[in-house]
C-alpha cells in the first residue's frame, strides 16, 4: 500500500528557510524602489490592446461532404446554433479521449506505487477508463450522424485541452502519488459533469432525440465517477473511514 | 581535487557512452533542493549548448576538423541533454526563466568580482545591473499575471528589486561592442570568464526566444521579446571581448578548458549528491576531451598547448548569494550606459543609441507595464495591498521615477 501523506523535510521555497536572507530581501525593497509609478493595472491596459486586435482561437471546420451539409442544414431548421453543437460535442470528444489517457496513466501509477487501504480497486479505475471510451466512440458517432468530422480539433476542445494540459502534465509525472492524481481525475471529472449536462440540453435544443438518451447514460456515468473518485479521496485523506470504498 | 589541465588525460572519448535511461535521470526538486543547484544546471546546460554552437560553426569552417568536430559534438550533446532534462517537468518556462536571471547575476558577480582584467570587470558588473533588472520584471510579471512568488525559486539569495531599467538598456549595435582582451597577455581566468558569461548569455537569449512564444499573457509575449532583445545585445557584448585573432582550434581547446573549469566549479559546491555525480563524471569526460582537443591543436598547428592553456585552473566560481557586491553595484554604477566600447554616464550616451531606444519604446515599454509600481513581497505584492480592480479603461501611462 502506498502513502497517501506528504512527507515533512527540507523545502527551501518560504521565507522561513532563511530568516537572515529574507530580511535582507525585505531590505533591498525599501532601498531599491520601482523604477516607474503606476500599479496592476497597467497589464490590463495591454490586454485590452491586444484583444481589440486579436483573432479568435480558430473556426469549426464545414462538413467535409454534401451530405453531411445537408443534414447539418437540416438540423439548423431546429437549431439555433448548429454550429456551436459541433463545436461542444468535438469539445467532449476531446476530453474524453484525453481522459483514457489519463486514467492509464492512473492504472500505470496503481500498478507500480499501489493503491491504498480504503482506495478504489484496479477494476474500479479500470472501468472508468472504459467507460471514457465509451464515451469518446459514442460522440465520434454523433458528430459523424450531423456530418460533422470527428477527427477535427475544434475551437472548444483546444480551449478545454489547454485547460486540461495541467492535468495530464500531472498524473505522468513519475514524482505524483497515485492519491495525488486522484485529485486530477477529480478535477477532470468535476468539469466533465458540467459539460455533459450543458451537451444534453444542447442536444436537446437540436432535435437529437437519440442523441439525449446516449447523453444521459454518459452523465450517469460521469455522476458515478465523481461520486467514487470523492469518496476515494476523502479515505486517502483521511476524512472518511477506510471500509467506504465507493 | 587538483586538476592538471596540460596533464590529466580524464576518461578517453572512446569511453564516454550514454543509454536513454541514462540521459533522462530523475530531476532535482524544485521545491527542496537549494537554488543554486538549478543555477548550475541552468549553466552548464548554457556551457554544452556553445560546445554545440561552436562546433557547427567550426566545422562549416574547417574541412579537417570536421570528422574531429563530430566526435566531441555527439558526446557534447549527450551531456547537454543529461544536464537539461534535470530540470523538473513542474517547473514552468518563467520559472525557468527566473533561474535564468538568476544564473545571470550570481554567476556574473562571481566572475566580475574574479576578473584580473579592471575593464573587463567593469564589463561584467554593466551587464549584471541589466540582467539584475530583468529578475525583477520578470518577477513582477510572474506575480501579477500567475499570482506566484519569485522567490520561492530564488530562495533569497538575489535581491527582486529594479535594476539599470530594461527600458533603458535598448542601445545602437555599435554601442554593444566592446574592447577584447589580447590572448598573448590575458591570463587563462580571463578567457574562461569570458567564454562562461557568453556560453550563459546566448543560452538565456536561445531560451527566450524559443519559450517567449509559449506564454499567453500578451505583457508577457512583450516582456518575453523585449528581455530577448536585450540578451542579443549582451552576446554581442561578450563575444566581442574574446580576441578574435585566436585559431579555431585555439578557441576549442578554450571552449574544453572553460568546460572543465565549469564542471570543476560544479563539483565543488554541489549539495546534491545525485547531480554532484554527475558533475563528477562529466568533469572526468571534459578532461578527456580536452586532451584530444589539446592533442590536435599540438598535432596539427604545431604549438604546445600550454601557449594557450596553464596547468592549473582559475579558482572556481562561487555559487553564493553577491547580494552585497550587486548592491554596491547599483548604488555606483546605476547611472552608466554603454558609448562604444566605453562607459559612461547615461547623459552622455549615443544619438544612435538614444534614437533606437525611442523607436523602440515609442508605443510603450512592456518592461514598465509589467511592473509599474512594483514592490516585491514575501508571499506575492497581495500580502501587501488589495488588488486594484477598479476601472481600468482610463489608461495611464507609467512615469519614470
Amino acid at each position: 500500500m502506498a502513502t497517501t501523506q506528504p512527507d515533512m523535510g527540507i523545502n527551501r521555497t518560504g521565507i522561513g528557510t532563511s530568516p537572515r536572507l529574507s530580511g535582507d530581501m525585505i531590505d533591498a525593497t525599501k532601498e531599491f524602489r520601482p523604477s516607474v509609478s503606476g500599479d496592476e493595472r497597467q497589464i490590463a491596459y495591454v490586454r485590452g490592446d491586444y484583444a481589440r486586435e486579436a483573432d479568435k482561437l480558430g473556426s469549426v471546420p464545414p462538413p467535409p461532404t454534401a451530405k453531411g451539409m445537408a443534414k447539418t442544414a437540416l438540423q439548423g431548421l431546429k437549431s439555433a446554433r448548429p454550429v456551436q453543437f459541433i463545436d461542444k460535442l468535438g469539445e467532449r470528444l476531446g476530453f474524453e479521449r484525453s481522459g483514457v489517457r489519463v486514467y492509464e496513466a492512473l492504472i500505470s501509477k496503481f500498478d507500480h506505487t499501489g493503491g491504498f487501504e480504503g482506495g478504489p480497486e484496479r477494476m474500479e479505475v479500470e472501468q472508468i477508463l472504459r467507460e471514457e471510451f465509451e464515451h469518446f466512440r459514442m460522440l465520434e458517432a454523433a458528430i459523424k450522424k450531423l456530418g460533422g468530422d470527428p477527427t477535427a480539433l475544434t475551437p472548444s476542445a483546444n480551449f478545454h485541452a489547454t485547460m486540461t494540459s495541467g492535468v495530464i502534465a500531472s498524473v505522468v509525472d513519475p514524482r505524483t502519488s497515485f492519491a495525488q492524481c486522484l485529485e486530477a481525475a477529480l478535477l477532470l471529472e468535476l468539469a466533465d459533469n458540467d459539460c455533459w449536462d450543458a451537451l444534453v440540453q444542447l442536444a436537446d435544443r437540436a432535435g437529437q432525440n437519440d442523441m439525449v438518451a446516449d447523453f444521459e447514460k454518459a452523465i450517469r456515468d460521469e455522476r458515478d465517477h465523481l461520486l467514487k473518485i470523492r469518496t476515494w479521496l476523502a479515505v486517502a485523506q483521511g476524512r472518511a473511514g477506510a471500509t467506504n470504498g465507493g | 581535487m587538483a586538476i592538471d589541465l596540460l596533464k590529466d588525460r580524464g576518461t578517453p572519448l572512446e569511453q564516454q557512452k550514454f543509454t536513454w535511461k541514462d540521459l533522462v535521470q530523475p530531476t532535482y526538486s524544485k521545491l527542496d533542493d537549494d537554488a543554486f543547484t538549478r543555477v548550475r544546471v541552468i549553466l552548464m546546460n548554457g556551457i554544452e549548448a556553445e560546445a554545440l554552437r561552436f562546433g557547427h560553426s567550426c566545422a562549416r569552417m574547417n574541412r579537417d576538423l570536421q570528422v574531429h568536430l563530430a566526435k566531441v559534438r555527439r558526446i557534447e550533446q549527450h551531456q547537454q541533454t543529461m544536464v537539461n532534462w534535470l530540470n523538473p517537468p513542474d517547473q514552468s518556462p518563467l520559472e525557468t526563466t527566473i533561474g535564468f536571471e538568476q544564473v545571470a547575476i550570481e554567476v556574473t558577480a562571481a566572475v566580475a568580482l574574479k576578473e584580473p582584467d579592471p575593464y573587463l570587470a567593469q564589463v561584467y558588473r554593466f551587464g549584471l545591473l541589466e540582467d539584475f533588472d530583468h529578475l525583477y520584471r520578470y518577477s513582477a510579471l510572474m506575480d501579477r499575471v500567475e499570482g506566484k512568488d519569485a522567490n520561492t525559486l530564488v530562495q533569497s539569495y538575489t535581491d527582486i528589486v529594479p535594476g539599470r531599467p530594461t527600458s533603458v538598456e535598448h542601445r545602437d549595435a555599435a554601442d554593444d561592442i566592446r574592447r577584447a582582451y589580447q590572448k598573448d597577455r590575458a591570463e587563462l581566468a580571463t578567457k574562461l570568464h569570458a567564454f562562461t558569461i557568453m556560453s550563459a548569455e546566448h543560452m538565456t537569449h536561445d531560451y527566450y526566444m524559443t519559450v517567449g512564444p509559449t506564454y499567453a499573457d500578451p505583457v508577457g509575449r512583450q516582456l518575453y521579446a523585449e528581455i530577448a532583445s536585450i540578451e542579443e545585445q549582451h552576446v554581442t557584448q561578450y563575444e566581442s571581448i574574446i580576441d578574435a585573432s585566436e585559431t579555431w582550434l585555439e578557441k576549442w581547446l578554450l571552449h574544453e578548458a572553460t568546460e572543465v573549469y565549469n564542471y570543476f566549479s560544479c563539483v565543488e559546491s554541489e549539495g546534491n549528491s545525485r547531480v554532484k555525480a554527475i558533475w563528477e563524471r562529466f568533469l572526468d569526460y571534459e578532461l578527456g576531451q580536452l586532451r584530444y582537443v589539446a592533442d590536435l591543436f599540438e598535432k596539427m598547428e604545431r604549438r604546445d598547448a600550454a601557449e594557450v592553456i596553464t596547468s592549473q585552473l582559475p579558482s572556481p566560481i562561487d555559487y553564493v548569494s553577491h547580494r552585497n557586491f550587486v548592491r554596491e553595484t547599483l548604488r555606483a554604477e546605476l547611472n552608466l550606459t554603454a558609448k562604444g566600447e566605453e562607459f559612461v554616464p547615461f547623459d552622455q550616451e549615443s544619438d544612435l543609441s538614444r534614437r533606437q531606444r525611442e523607436q523602440l519604446n515609442s508605443e510603450g515599454s512592456p518592461s514598465d507595464f509589467v511592473s509599474a509600481g512594483y514592490i516585491w513581497a514575501p508571499g506575492t505584492e497581495l500580502t501587501r495591498q488589495a488588488p486594484n480592480v477598479s476601472d481600468g479603461r482610463q489608461r495611464q501611462q507609467p512615469t519614470a521615477h
